[in-house]
């Protein structure tokens, strides 16, 4: 123990960008330099730019930035694009540009000897000019390409690496590489250069493009490993989704709220948890949408706060079916109660879709969540991104203590399950399935609470109507079997008895 | 009189900054003697004039007059690239023939 505690531990220096800090257990190695490898297009140059931007909005930390490739125009339009404001943190001495980008058209000739010494004294007066503890040198390839003599660019970002080191400030230095996977950088030394290595892929999955980001290594310290989704956001920048670091930690309650349905309440035993993920999952036309209507109108008329997402109908369909089902969703809103976000599944990518989804339910902090449906994301993801989508949301819904409600599509009319189902059945907290029983020539629509943690709950199938005051369930199919495999076998009244009979003491 | 302005950026005064001002003044006084003027910067004490004309290596030979802008980097002992790369011949030339 004494001789652990002797050593002098890793200091990490929080960068600020969203959900990276988490990865990197704390931030970056301070007084560090740090690799970002991708190919073209990953995004270092953001997350180089966000990495200063932070610093000066977050910490009050200035930095420099030095390019070897972009015009320092350039890059001061391109990141104001994003939202932060250069010119102005350049005026107030927060932000300084080093400019080594090469002179369009001025090849320099060598004629013997030469150092980089030019570029580290440059370097050094920006960094005492504006107090930065930060910088950023974007790319490291540009600086190779201009003087084709790799070892002597080796040896001299090496020197200026290290004195940087002596200067205090942590940097981020940029490479590009070729491949996805396989070598770190293109010169093949520009990791030699670095203590640690973080990867940024730009992949494309299945028509997908696909943002990941890998912290490769930290010398002398610990990081979270994998890849992490990240997506880049107006205003915001680069924000990682870390999934697969989340903890299940979230407390319990014991409260319970109405489903807006009160059979269904006393299916459940008294209503859903307050802080639970409820699934519905039914084939089309079963009747999910009234479900989640329902249960948003239940929270609203109690004075909750409720917030629908729909992915399958506009607005105006929505509205319609509540009022055709004797809700007032109109006047809900005008409350305040209510917040109803359409969205096409198509319009953005889904690392995008649960970033825009989270910043919505932190805006408007509800207190149910309902999501009509989460299949149709199924549409605009690859599998992987799908899961990581579905326990990205779950976790994130369940740790702001609101309930959440589920629909999910069967693609069979009778039975089956979805791949929705599959991928979240185990985190959410109760499964309600909804199921068309043909009998005698006629769909009837039947209900069963299969799965209710916590708590007892009704085992019936029960048949279930939909009239203008919305669902209305009835008795159970007592002389049905095989509903839920999708196969309804009718049984005769002396079979439920005798069978019913069967398992009496 | 002098016709060509050259400005030579050291860092500090090493031993390569050192060959690199000798050589300088060799090849001038070899090539146009008389015609030329050297203005030796070293950037750990004017770092703005570096960042102005984005020096990054040094030693380097900056050739603003006459046009067109011509740039050598190195400590200047390969004479023939420094004479090549500044367009000293020709122009050394043509003087001599005014």
């Amino acid at each position: 123990m004494a001789a652990s505690s002797a050593l002098p531990l890793i200091e990490k220096l929080k960068t600020g960008i969203e959900g990276f800090d988490f990865i990197a257990n704390g931030g970056i190695p301070k007084d560090r330099t740090t690799l970002i490898t991708g190919t073209a297009g990953s995004a270092k140059t953001i997350f180089a730019a966000q990495f200063l931007a932070e610093g000066i909005h977050k910490y009050n930390e200035n930095g420099v930035f030095v390019t070897f490739e972009e015009s320092p125009h350039d890059i001061r339009q391109n990141i104001e694009a994003i939202g932060w404001d250069i010119t102005t943190w350049e005026k107030e001495g927060k932000w300084v540009f080093v400019d080594a980008s090469p002179e369009p058209g001025a090849d320099a000739i060598i004629a013997g000897n030469y150092d980089l010494g030019a570029l580290l004294a440059r370097i050094e007066s920006a960094v005492n000019r504006v107090q930065a503890t930060r910088i950023s040198m974007d790319s490291l390839g540009a600086i190779f390409s201009q003087f084709n003599d790799n070892s002597l660019i080796r040896n001299e970002l090496f020197r200026i690496a290290s004195a940087m080191k002596k200067m205090k400030v942590t940097a981020i230095l940029t490479a590009e590489r070729i491949h996805e996977y396989g070598e770190i950088a293109r010169y093949g030394v520009e990791e030699f250069v670095a203590d640690n290595v973080i990867i940024l892929r730009n992949v494309l999955e299945e028509e997908k493009r696909r943002r990941t980001i890998e912290i490769l290594k930290f010398r002398g310290t610990t990081h979270q490993k994998g890849e992490y989704p990240f997506t880049i956001i107006p205003n915001a920048g680069i924000m990682i989704v870390p999934l697969s670091a989340m903890e299940l930690k979230q407390r319990s309650s014991n409260m319970r709220i109405s489903s807006g349905i009160s059979e269904l309440d006393n299916m459940c035993g008294g209503g859903f948890f307050r802080d639970s993920i409820l699934l519905v999952s039914g084939a089309t036309g079963t009747g999910k949408t009234l479900v989640s209507t329902q249960f948003i109108h239940g929270g609203a008329i109690n004075k909750e706060r409720c917030l629908l997402f729909a992915f399958e109908e506009s607005r105006e369909q929505l509205f319609r079916n509540a009022t055709g089902w004797g809700m007032n969703y109109d006047q809900l809103e005008k409350d305040g109660l209510l917040k109803v976000v359409c969205e096409y599944p198509e319009t953005a990518g889904l690392e995008d879709h649960l970033i825009k989804m989270k910043m919505i339910i932190e805006d408007f902090n509800p207190n149910r969540v309902a999501i009509d449906s989460l299949s149709a994301l199924e549409r605009v993801s690859t599998m992987r991104g799908f899961r990581e989508f579905v326990i990205g949301l779950t976790a994130f819904i369940k740790h702001q203590e609101i309930a959440g409600l589920f629909t999910a599509t069967t693609p069979t009319l009778l039975g089956g399950s979805s791949v929705t189902e599959a991928h979240i059945s185990t985190i959410t907290d109760s499964i309600i399935l909804l199921r068309y029983v043909e009998m005698f020539g006629e769909m009837r629509r039947g209900l069963t609470v299969l799965k209710m943690r916590g708590s007892a709950h009704d085992k019936d199938i029960r048949e279930f109507t939909i009239d203008g005051s919305g669902m209305h369930i009835g008795k159970p199919f007592r002389n049905i079997t095989g509903i839920i495999a999708g196969n309804p076998i009718h049984v005769s009244a002396g079979e439920v008895e005798r069978l019913g009979g069967l398992f009496q003491d | 009189m002098s016709k060509y302005l050259l400005k030579l950026y050291i860092t500090g005064h090493t031993s390569k900054s050192e060959r690199a001002i000798s050589n300088l003044y060799q090849i001038c006084d070899e090539i146009i003697p008389g015609q030329y003027e050297i203005t030796i910067v070293d950037v750990l004490e004017r770092p703005n004039l570096a960042e102005e004309d984005k020096i990054i290596a040094t030693p380097t030979l900056v050739k603003q007059v006459p046009p067109p802008a011509r740039r050598v980097i190195g400590d200047l002992t390969d004479k023939n690239k420094v004479i090549a790369g500044l367009d000293l011949h020709v122009a050394g030339e043509e003087r001599v023939k005014e």
